[in-house]
This record gives structure tokens, sequence and C-alpha cells, in this order.
């Protein structure tokens, strides 16, 4: 099957990367910091990374962005590195490095030889404290922050409308601002915005520290003790935020853009996430959006794209790794000529035949299968590896939760998956949009 | 103190660590060759197999033939169709990607010890006797039509078709490599065969393996998965001139931030200042904070998010590119800022400082790439399609190491040309216009 040009832009992750239990090891500073230790000896290369627990979701009202915004002030001077120093820094030892932000975390990362590993943190630690945060920087920057804005959503009608299905879908959480921040909130955050946020959250108590590659446990041990360690806790507390009231009403968003090539239709239901000890239906959910939307055997695919070719792509989402209530989606794309309407009824359809049908001993095993598979192949990368236990960790969830997975993945029965998608799709209120151009 | 103690430990430390992998060359029974990254420690293979020609194969009256061709090897083969070949494929938990390149088609595979043989006879069916039903072309062809479609709304697609188109006319690096509606609606069967008879031939593979395999077995392996192929394919297509001249192109496209394609002409691989010219490349745009153009245009005038420039090495018309985005009312002043530093370094070169930074980086960062068993497939694949030796991991260092400030001034008046840089600019642009 050809990788169609939408698959990107909707963001489906397939299969996430699983953990061996094996290599892993984890300990915990006096001043509260988290590590995580992953062992692969292949290559004399080593990821470091320091993820914070604090995102997009965790802003002050008003000052959507702001998360996103520090985390590329974090590349700015120190009390003892100059503007852009640390990455040439990183840069000149051969390594690379970036971040990234989402609505649970902001996280750093550099990868580099491993007998470089110290030298990463005694910068991470310094900048984890020590950012100068100057005017002339912060405007500069926000500008370089709006113009990212403009490439990934602005430009794009397919981010524009996902931003207006998520402010739908969450009525109160802060899941419903962009991570990016609406345009006119990032215009108008200065110094001191940005200053509170940092000052607050960027502590060694809110934050968790993963390397991952061929060092020892001990080694690292060793070197956070040296570079972390003697940074002070913030005493930040644990996360509350506004959480969703009873959804009594389906919902409907339409959006129309000139830059829409091929419209579709999204279904989008609010979902239980993975909690620590309790993701037995998080799993469920997992296989639930494998049977239904991943691959072309998929009950979407074959039935929507292969034997009634009726749509051009048909999928369905789940990501269960999140701090608070996550999304389950159905997508469906229709060929020219059918409709939105059509497109929807025809998820529909499908939806409901599944819940009748059940599904297919053969292929449930098949995807069991291909599971235990991908314990073996994610191994290769350990950077994915890395980032899933730092997403893992920053979602809420404890190092056991994450190695526990795979074997409840594994235990998961056909009668559980079926009433994992009889209560999302018969109980749950949905938003359902339209993506499409004028006058088609 | 801390400065001191940071300062010391990177100049310290900035030895950069040697390449630690051992690949050997392995010519399976019936005479096929491949490289091989022998690696026991988790029991999977990769394989990346790759062959010479790709989209660039096309006939000019079947433009899109080889993209679809491509897309078509897992919609079914021998006697699957493609639900089967798909249950099959996910019943050995076996990854294949199938992909179209201009100069090549690469095939991807991942496959597990406990059944890689099932795996590599599943593969041989899609490599050697894929089935091109004609129900597989028609849906796939819906695919690929609406990809085109969207090709038409997407900036960056747009500003490359039009760079390309007026680079290189009617060679098929000028035409989008999906084809038109048109050429794509006119494809037939027929056609398909005779695109996967041309591409997909011994005379022009390259294959590169790591993971769980001794090399007798791969020698086996080999014959099984691509000894039923042709020996040899179709012509490789004629070099293709450049043609563009320098200037601007404005497409009018209804969108807040404009993108930005430019380039000239650049450098073939095997010239001998190669190495010169992707040092230069890598101060001038490539892709770090470090570079020139990402320190004038975004760090210190905050006009674009990011900003790189690239050595295109087409086997038939290498370019020097780059591109990057800004909001349509600052769109201007960064391609003054862009073309006044293009002249800045043709006619001055770079700073040793700039030089020496670059170097560091790249010398630094070449021993981290070799890791991972996929990637590792990947880097040994790309090394024989560009014709280099094994040695050449040894020896590449040191070739970066040698490149010099008078080298870099020598390659970049010779390669940079200011009055050659053609900008085109997709979107709504405040301030600039086409000039031809």
């Amino acid at each position: 099957m050809l990788r169609f040009a939408l698959a990107a832009c909707l963001a489906i992750v397939p299969m996430a990367p699983q953990a061996m239990a094996a290599d892993v090891t984890q300990f915990t500073l006096d001043n509260g910091m988290q590590a995580v230790v992953i062992e692969d000896h292949r290559a004399p290369v080593v990821v470091h990374m320091v993820w914070y627990r604090v995102g997009a979701a965790d802003e002050p009202p008003g000052r959507s962005g702001i998360a996103h915004f520090l985390e590329h002030l974090m590349f700015k001077a120190t009390d003892t590195l100059d503007n852009g120093e640390f990455s040439q820094i990183v840069e000149a030892n051969g390594g690379s490095d970036n971040a990234f932000t989402s609505w649970d975390y902001t996280a750093y990362f550099q990868r580099v030889a491993s007998d470089r590993l110290g030298l990463m943190m005694e910068m991470e630690a310094d900048r984890m404290r020590n950012l100068l945060l100057t005017d002339e920087d912060i405007a500069t920057e926000r500008s370089v922050i709006l113009e990212e804005r403009a490439q990934r959503t602005d430009s794009n009608a397919g981010a524009l409308f996902t931003e207006q299905m998520r402010a739908a879908l969450y009525l109160a959480h802060p899941y419903r601002i962009p991570i990016a921040g609406w345009r006119h909130e990032i215009e108008t955050l200065d110094r001191p915005d940005v200053f509170n946020f940092y000052h607050h959250n960027y502590a060694p108590d809110n934050a968790i520290l993963v390397v991952a590659g061929d060092v020892t446990p001990d080694e690292v041990r060793t070197l956070a003790e040296q570079y972390y360690g003697p940074l002070e806790p913030s005493g930040v507390g644990a996360r509350v935020r506004p959480s969703e009231p009873p959804q009594i009403a389906d919902r409907t968003v339409s959006y129309e853009d000139p830059r829409v090539s091929d419209p579709y239709v999204v279904r989008q239901y609010l979902a239980p996430e993975r909690d620590p000890g309790d993701q037995r239906q998080a799993a469920a959910l997992t296989l639930l959006s494998n049977i239904l939307g991943s691959g072309p055997t998929a009950v979407l695919p074959r039935t929507l794209q292969v034997e009634e070719e009726r749509s051009l792509y048909a999928a369905a989402g789940y990501n269960g790794t999140n701090l608070d209530d996550t999304v389950f989606t159905l997508y469906n794309v229709p060929v020219p000529g059918v409709s939105l309407d059509e497109a929807e009824a025809d998820l529909d359809r499908v939806v409901a035949q599944f819940l009748e049908d059940g599904i297919d001993p053969e292929r449930f095993e098949r995807i069991k299968f291909q599971w235990r598979a991908d314990m073996i192949y994610s191994q290769d990368d350990v950077s994915a590896l890395a980032r899933m236990y730092g997403t893992g960790l920053a979602s809420g969830l404890t190092v056991e939760d994450i190695e526990a997975w795979p074997d409840i993945i594994d235990s998961i029965t056909m009668e559980e998956v079926m009433q994992a998608a009889n209560d999302l799709f018969t109980e749950t209120h949905s938003v359902t949009g339209y993506l499409n151009a004028p006058g088609l | 103190m801390f400065r001191v103690i940071l300062t010391a430990l990177a100049v310290l430390t900035a030895a950069p660590a040697i390449a630690q992998v051992d690949i050997q060359e392995v010519t399976s029974p019936g005479g096929i060759n491949a490289w091989l990254v022998e690696d026991h420690s988790l029991p999977f293979v990769a394989l990346d197999i790759r062959f010479q020609g790709g989209t660039s194969l096309d006939a000019p009256d079947h433009r899109g033939a080889t993209y679809l061709m491509t897309g078509l090897l897992e919609e079914g083969a021998g006697d699957m169709n493609n639900s089967e070949f798909a249950a099959r494929s996910e019943a050995l938990a076996a990854y294949f990607g199938f992909s179209a390149y201009r100069d090549s088609i690469a095939i991807t595979a991942q496959m597990l010890t406990e059944n890689r043989d099932q795996a590599v006879d599943l593969l041989h069916e899609a490599l050697v006797n894929p089935r091109f039903d004609q129900t597989a072309i028609d849906r796939v062809r819906g695919q690929v039509l609406s990809i085109i479609d969207s090709n038409q709304h997407d900036p960056a697609e747009l500003a490359s078709a039009a760079f390309y188109a007026q680079a290189f006319g009617d060679h098929p690096y000028g035409s989008a490599e999906e084809g038109t509606p048109d050429s794509v609606n006119a494809l037939t069967r027929d056609d398909l065969i005779a695109a996967h008879r041309g591409a997909l031939a011994r005379d022009r593979v390259s294959v590169g393996v790591s993971g769980d395999i001794t090399p007798d077995e791969l020698g086996v392996l080999l014959d099984r998965l691509l000894g039923d192929l042709p020996e040899t394919g179709a012509p490789q297509p004629a070099d293709a001139p450049y043609t563009l001249s320098g200037g601007t192109t404005v497409i009018d496209y209804p969108t807040p931030q404009s993108t930005a394609l430019f380039g000239h002409e650049g450098i073939e691989r095997d010239d001998p200042d190669f190495f010169a010219a992707y040092v230069l490349n890598q101060v001038l745009g490539g892709g770090n904070f470090r570079s020139r153009l990402m320190q004038e245009i975004r760090v210190d005038r905050g006009l674009t998010y990011g900003i790189s420039t690239f050595l295109v090495l087409f086997d038939h018309g290498p370019m020097m590119m780059g591109q990057f985005s800004s909001s349509n009312d600052l769109v201007a002043q960064a391609v003054e800022v862009l073309r006044q530093q293009w002249a800045d370094v043709a006619e001055n070169g770079v700073a040793e400082e700039e030089l020496e930074a670059a170097k560091t980086y790249l010398t630094g960062a070449y021993p981290l790439r070799f890791t991972g068993n996929e990637n590792l497939a990947a880097i040994l694949a790309g090394m024989q399609a560009d014709h280099m030796p094994i040695s050449y991991i040894n020896t590449r260092n040191d070739r970066v190491n040698a490149v010099t400030q008078d080298d870099v001034r020598r390659v970049a008046a010779r390669l940079m040309d200011p009055e050659g840089l053609r900008v085109v600019v997709v979107g709504q642009p405040e301030g600039l216009e086409s000039t031809d």
C-alpha cells in the first residue's frame, strides 16, 4: 500500500515501541530527581534526556504557548554559557541535540559518544536553574515561534482543523489548547511569564533523567550525583488541572479551507488512558485501534478501501500514554464522488457491523504475534526506547507499569476488546469533524 | 569557575570516537554481492536493497509508471491476492517497505530469525512475481491521483515542481515522479509489467544487511531472494543538463507564510573538490543552529523557524539547494539576507572558526551513525549505490579534516553563483516579484 499523503498528517502511530525489562535500571537522587538507565552496548553512543513534568496543559490561563516558548529559550544564555553555546559544545563533540514539548511534558536530549555523558549532564544541570532570559532573546525568539506556528499550523489546513477539533473535544481540560499556543496569546508572552514558569517548574524534583546506550547504571548514578545531585528542589506539587465535566452532547465541527485537496471526516471519542496499576482498558483500546484501523487487513481499510473501494484511506488511532483523558479517533478519507455525509455513514456502518460480528480470531493471533515481535524490533533503536520510558514516566506511569505493558497487552482477550469497543462506541459522546474545501 | 571547568572538559574530550563497525563483503553462490554487519544480539535481520534507476527510468509517455508499479509490489504476488499477502506478512511479523525515488527503488525488510526463510519466500514473491491485478491497479491508481492532487495544494511541492521543471525541462528530473493525472490514468497493466521488468534487475542492485545472520546464511538468502530477477534491466537515463538561470519566481498561493526553495547547479560526488563542498555546505546551512544562514536569518533576526541547505546528489544532475519558510511580510527580507550571504561566501569563503567548528562536528558525528540494524543496513546499501569502497569509512574523516580554508574558498568561488541563484517563492510575499 502506498503511503497515503494524509497518513503523516493524521499522526497515527500503529505500534508504539515496547520494552524488555532486562537492561533497565532505575534510581532516585536525594533531591527527588528520578533516573532510568537503558543499556545497549552495541555501539559507543549514548542518548541523554531530561524530561520535565510540565507541558502545554500546565500553562496559566491566557498564556498558551509558554511551555513551548521556554523550550526554545533553554538554548539561550545561562550564567555561564553564552547564547547558543550549549548546542555549539554539543556539536563540537560530534553530538546532536534538540528538544520537544507536549501537553504533559517538555524534554531535552543529546545524542553523543558515550564518554561525553558527563559534559552533557554538566550543561543540562546548568540550564535547569541558571537561565538568564534576556528581553532581547525573548523578543527575537518570540518571532521564531510565531514563524514555527505559521509553518506547522497556519499553513496547513489539516493542522488548523485538528486544533479546532481538540478545542471542541475537551470542554474544560487544558488539552483543548494547542501546544504551540494560540497566536494572539503567543504575541503577548513576556519575560515575567516565562521566568515564573521556568523558576517554578524546572527543578530536579520535577525532572526525569533517562540515559540510554553504552553506559552502566553505576556510571550514570555517579555522574548524576555529581552534576544533578547539588541542585536544590523547588518543592513543586502534584499537577492539578481542570477536569472534564460529564459530556452529554455529541458535537460537530465543520471547517472549510481552499487549501484542502482530500476532504475527510474524523470522529473523536474521549477515552481512558493508561493509569498506574490500571492499564487493562487502555491495552484493550490499543488492540481495538489495531484491529479496526492499522494495516491493510484491519477492519476499516479492508472494508472501505479494498472491498468496497469507497475510501482512499480509512484508519483508527489511539495513544494511551497520556496523563489525563485521551482520544480514540476514526478517520475516513472518501474516494472522489463519495460525500462526507456518506463517508460518516460508512464509518458508522462498518463500526456497527464490527460490534455485531466481533473479532476475526486469526487476525487477533497475528496482532498478538506482531506485538511480541515488536518487543524484539524495538530494541534496535535505543533512542526510541529512551523516549518511550520518558513519555511513560512523564505521563504518570511507573517503570513497573511500563515493563508490565507488553504482558498486559498479551493477556487481553477478544471479549475485553469487544467490551471496550461497546463502551466506547455506544456510551461515549463524540465530536465529528468535517474538513472540506469551499464549494466541494 | 564553572565556565572554566566546562570549557576545559569540552576541549579535552574533543577527540572523536572511532567508527567501530566490521563490514563483511559477502558473495552468494549465484554471484550476488552484499555487505553485512553480523550482530547476533537481537534475533532479527534488517535488509536494505536498492535498485539504481528509480522513477527516472519512466518512458516519456509513461510518466508515473515506476512509482505506481512500486506501490503495487505488495498488493498481491504469486498465489496471494493483496489481502492474503498482507495477512501473510502480518502472520510472520515481517515488515517490508517499497519506495520509489528519482534515482532508485528501495526495498527494506525486517525479518525475525525464527521464521526468516518464510519471510524471504514472501518477499521473493513480491519482487519477482507481483500480480498487478487490475482491481489493485485501479485502487492504488486512485491513491496516486489523490497524492498528485494534494501536491497541488502543498507549497513545498509546488515550489519543487516549479524549480525542477525550469531546471531540467523534458528530462525525467523535470517532472513529478508520480506523473500527471493524464499520464497516470493512461497507464496499463502492460506498462507496469514493463516498468517492473526494467527496474528490478540484478545489474543495478546494492544490498546492505545487518543483524542475526551468518555470511553463509546470507549467501543462500541472496540467491533465493534475488536470483530469479533478470540479469539486466532498462538503460539508465541520460545526464540532465541544468537549464535554469538566476532570479526570482513567485507562485501565488493563498497562505499566510511563504515557502522558499532556492539553488543552482551543484557538484558531483566524485569531484576532487567534493569534500570541500560538503564542508562548505555544512558551514552555510548544514542543518544545525551554528550554520551561517541559521544564525543570520533565524537566530539574529527571527525571520524563519528554520533554514537549511543541501547538496542534491542526483546521479544525472547535481544541485546545491536550500529551503525555508517565512511569513509573507518577512520573506523579502529573508531572501535579501540569503542573497547577501550567498554572495559573501562566494567571494570570501568562510572564517577559520566556522570551518573548524564544521569539521569538528562532521568528524565527531560520523562514528555515531553506525548503530542499529535497520540504520546500518541503509548505510551499507547507500555506500554501495554511491560506489564507495568499504575502506571509505576509515578514510572519510581524514578527508574532511584535510579540507582547508583555501579549499573552501576555491570551491565556494567555483560552486556558489550569486547571479545564478534562483529563488522560488510560493505564497503571497510582500515586496517580491518574479524577475522573468
